[in-house]
């Protein structure tokens, strides 16, 4: 089977995201007040081919874990997104 | 006594690097990322650059090459390593220093001149430097900031891993161009072979050049001292 999965990297919280605040800092000036908590991350997707979505979920939180997330700075959360079928 | 250097596609400032240590004395030798070992070199340098183009994370397409398995055994078993800039993040990316390496607070490339206070010469890579020297070197980064929890930084500063910090001229806290926790420009592993930093030693050995100051050659020189003692 084949399945749709996204993969949301953030910065951990205690970590300053100099992206985030400087988009934060202009949205006042586009006349959009009281925003705050302006964090910028990464979305991945991928399809991939496993067993089962329980096979397919492990071989992602590990490929997440060891490369696509660095576990000292980011937090990640995958998503099973579908099942596409064969 | 013999000096690798690892090409990444993407690394900038191999050539320079090795000329250094070749100006140094050393012989020197380029290593390529695709490699399985790393010959008969006795110290690795991880060099400058934009090893992958950056991409998903500074240093985190190139810890997975092919030559740093052999790198880390090179490391696990005593061997000098030492990681500048993107070098240094691909150290952090491999878990062979502490820490990581994010955006400048400023959310800027920063380009300059910068002071360091070491903080720790008795690492091999900085033996020929006093405690609390003020070294003067280029820095050229858009992440550089580095970062580790509160408890990995309080044992790193108690084991002496901290080894390099940003300052002003007359050796003071201050001079941080990136937003870096308490300072840090460098670090070691607990063992004090693996070192890593932003700044770049290989772009201030000759005072006719660049920013005019030769401290990259304390640095470097330290290294090239150690083989030279390791091979007598």
């Amino acid at each position: 089977m084949k399945v749709r999965v996204s993969i949301d990297v953030m910065l951990k919280d205690g970590i300053l995201d100099p992206q985030g605040k400087t988009v934060e800092q202009s949205l006042p000036s586009l006349g959009y007040d009281g925003v705050e908590g302006v964090r910028i991350g990464k979305h991945i997707e991928m399809v991939v081919e496993g067993d089962s979505i329980e096979s397919v979920r492990a071989e992602v939180e590990e490929m997440t874990q060891r490369f696509l997330s660095n576990p000292v700075i980011e937090d990640a959360v995958v998503t099973i997104e579908g099942d596409l079928g064969e | 006594m013999k000096v690798g250097v690892v090409q990444f596609p993407g690394s900038l400032d191999d050539r320079d690097a090795a000329w250094a240590f070749d100006r140094l004395g050393a012989d020197t030798e380029l290593l390529w990322h695709d490699a399985t070992d790393i010959g008969d070199v006795d110290a690795v340098v991880l060099p400058g650059g934009f090893s992958y183009g950056d991409y998903l994370r500074c240093g985190g397409i190139a810890r997975f090459a092919r030559i740093m398995e052999a790198v880390a055994e090179h490391a696990h078993a005593g061997g000098l390593v030492l990681g500048i800039c993107n070098g240094f993040q691909i150290l952090t990316e491999a878990g062979l220093v502490s820490g990581a390496l994010v955006r400048n607070e400023s959310a800027s490339y920063v380009c300059a001149p910068v002071h360091l206070r070491v903080e720790n010469n008795e690492i091999p890579h900085l033996r020929r430097a006093t405690a609390g020297q003020v070294l003067r070197m280029p820095i050229k980064h858009g992440e550089g900031r580095y970062v580790a929890d509160a408890t990995t930084i309080k044992s790193m500063e108690e084991r002496g891993q901290i080894v390099l910090r940003y300052c002003d001229a007359d050796g003071t806290n201050g001079g941080n161009p990136n937003g870096s926790t308490d300072g840090i420009a460098g670090v070691c592993n607990e063992a004090g072979n693996v070192m890593g930093l932003m700044p770049h030693p290989e772009h201030a050995v000759d005072p006719a050049v660049g920013i005019r100051s030769s401290d990259g050659a304390i640095l470097l020189g330290s290294i090239v001292d150690a083989l030279a003692g390791a091979a007598r």
